[in-house]
């Protein structure tokens, strides 16, 4: 009742949740050393993840750390050193051995197995695995020739490795390029011929050209999709909410009002900061809303107006304040304090549905490059979540004050985040989660947490 | 209403039709710098198609074309073999196609410049964005010729490659769209197949494949052997992701997609649009209908789709099988004119009704939607419907039109005014360039609900004129 969609009675599985594949799926990732698969693999994950695909990383690399609590060289990897081959088959029999567990137990759908698997034995073996387990196998190859880029991947994330802990760069790049050459003489690619039935993809030099074969499923292909989209080129995001509102100002949630004073003085000195970040190309999006566009206006420049951008629909309560919805809508109110993230209000939207309308956004803003965000709170929310791989339970608490830009830039494996508070006072318009969410509470509260206003 | 000038911004107003909020200079909206359409490219692409003939080019290029067109990309094909038939009006046999036949290549080179021009004249005149040069485009020389032409006039270029080898699929290309072809008016299948074939010889000599390392430059896709696998090569730019997106998705396994309202609803019945309704007692006569009609049409495998709306929900239980919600099949919203009659809308908003019939497909209703935006928000619903195989649909009025519009390549103009009835379902059946459409209509009785563009569309308009076309009602 929370998703206010009809439910009945019925043996079927959730029939109001998208239904992306019918048998878990595992995600094999193929390439040598330093060639972006962890990269690949985690960005992959917390994609799907955010889309509802529960997804979780199996990397191979972790296994051997806890099996061999210490890493002397790369002479582990020798293949003719047979201990170390056996302790290796090893892992990875235990990493499959998880990946089961997270199937049967966990509720997964897509374990992404994170490991070189340049044999065709070690395919071989997966594949085997998963067709005894009844689960879809798609590989994901990454291939590079370009020593400039191996060299910079491996001094991004490498030489900071657990394995290096006491090795200084120099030596850490050169113990690691020896232990690439390990892997070299036993590579061997998927093949065009031999391999024509497996399902995979084939990555060349960083996204320049892609060899996509049998895409099995609707998973599979929105993989496909977005691995096709993401590039590496640095740049940043920067996320803003739009200036302080009418209705802001009197406590009210959604609506389309106009900038108040203060929200004008924001717009201006936005335009004042991103002209003084000096930014290469900046593309600027906002939604429909009125609040939104002003604040753009200011700005200057071009602009992309996105409906997609629009806040959340609060239907019945749209315009209300807080103690207007506790006072017409308790039950409503109390249901969504218990599960923020799914609730739907009456004739509106939840974040869940929000998370899906803002996917082509988030699609989008992987093939951009530097872009300026103006949104407002819960699709800020969203977005926000997407890149610092926030849960659905935290995703509709985090914080977005207004006057504030983020600048997301990507790094290493993940994404650095900072906050540029512009200095000019606003209304705070973040309520936090009451500690009594039952629908039998008082409403003094519930209203708790309510931020001040008019 | 002045604001404050301390900050001398500019004040917005919402733009009457479609509710986008626009800088209020003194009327003047020249100098916009919001853009509320999708930025798909900042320059005219040309879509350039390779292949052996019978590989599925024109198929690829109309299909392409008619999505490309109906996500609001205007986009043309020009075919090469049409330019052939104006200049050539009767055509012989295959011996014209063959490369010592000087003659005959000269008229084709100068087809294909003529076809050049008239993309040039497309995207600078007609405001296209996306030209589908369709021609078998096999030689390096031909290519580059093309290349030259994008190059000076500042088009991007995307090539799409179709190679297959197998010679069951050619033979059933040829049957199923070259026999019937203009070329072979006078013939009977088996001379015409034996001709084609021939004609396709003639190319091979010649064709050269894009090539991994001397092509590597260019932005492009292969596709072998009717999609099991693919090689994207430098996408340039959101449309050309998006083509590869859609061409990686779409496939010719033989299928059929039905198409149906919801049963009859408590608010059809009083006239009112929108809301979210239960079924009226024939409502529910149509959805036990409709379950024996799918079990007699014992489809293989069938998919049933319903939106999150208790109507069409109502309808997909009667069927007793498993069904998939989907929220973006969600009727139109009708933002403030929700649940409302025609003539509630004429006496509360006469201007509003006024501009929704003079431009029906763009009109937003006050916090509402417009077919515009239900379009955009349905291209996840075709996409998947492109990638499955037997699929009945149970959606709303609106969401129907823009679904059928997509498959029968209607344009914004005719979308909002397509008839789509309750109790009636619209079997699709792809067939050769297109798709056969077949109504059933269930013989259960139920209101009408289709309300056609009146005569006077203007807002000084009386409330009969404006009223004249609204179906009985309760």
């Amino acid at each position: 009742f929370f998703s206010s969609s009809f439910v009945l009675i019925v043996q079927y599985p959730d029939s109001s949740r998208p239904q992306f594949t019918n048998s878990p799926t595992m995600i094999v990732m193929v390439g040598l050393p330093a060639r972006g698969k962890t990269y690949i693999s985690k960005k992959l994950t917390r994609y799907l993840n955010w889309i509802g695909v529960p997804t979780q990383v199996f990397n191979l690399g972790q296994y051997r750390r806890e099996a061999v609590k210490s890493y002397k060289n790369y002479e582990f990897f020798r293949p003719d050193n047979e201990e170390a081959m056996n302790i290796r088959r090893a892992c990875a029999l235990n990493a499959l051995k998880d990946i089961a567990n997270y199937f049967a137990k966990e509720q997964g759908q897509v374990a992404v197995f994170d490991a070189t698997n340049t044999t065709r034995e070690r395919r071989g073996v997966i594949i085997s695995f998963a067709k005894e387990k009844g689960y879809k196998v798609f590989f994901i190859e990454s291939i590079c020739d370009d020593p400039e880029i191996i060299e910079a991947n491996i001094m991004e994330v490498k030489v900071s490795s657990p394995d290096y802990e006491n090795c200084d760069k120099e030596e850490a790049l050169e113990d690691f390029l020896k232990r690439i050459e390990c892997y070299k003489t036993t590579y061997v690619s998927l093949d065009d011929e031999s391999d024509r039935h497996l399902s995979y993809i084939k990555i060349f030099n960083v996204g320049s050209r892609y060899l996509v074969n049998r895409v099995q499923d609707h998973i599979q292909s929105r993989i496909v999709y977005y691995l096709m989209n993401i590039h590496v080129t640095p740049r940043s995001i920067y996320l803003s909410r739009h200036g302080e509102s009418e209705l802001n100002l009197l406590g009210r949630i959604g609506g389309d009002s106009g900038l108040s004073s203060q929200g004008k003085k924001y717009a201006s000195t936005l335009s004042e900061f991103i002209r003084d970040q000096a930014i290469k190309d900046l593309k600027v999006w906002t939604s429909h809303m009125k609040r939104t566009i002003q604040t753009a206006e200011a700005l200057g420049v071009a602009y992309e107006q996105w409906k997609a951008l629009n806040e959340i629909d609060a239907g019945v309560c749209e315009e209300m304040t807080y103690e207007e919805i506790q006072e017409n809508y308790p039950e409503e109110f109390a249901m969504r304090d218990q599960d923020k993230y799914r609730y739907r209000y009456p004739k509106g939207e939840s974040y869940e549905d929000l998370v899906h309308r803002l996917e082509p956004v988030i699609m989008e803003l992987e093939r951009q490059e530097n872009v300026l965000v103006i949104c407002h709170q819960a699709v800020m929310r969203c977005l926000l979540a997407y890149f610092l791989d926030k849960s659905a339970d935290e995703l509709p608490y985090l914080k977005c004050p207004l006057h504030t830009v983020l600048r997301l830039t990507p790094v290493a494996y993940g994404c650095k985040i900072e906050p540029f508070y512009l200095n000019i006072k606003a209304v705070n318009t973040h309520r936090e989660k009451p500690v009594n969410v039952d629908v039998t509470r008082m409403p003094e509260e519930a209203l708790r947490t309510v931020p001040e206003h008019f």
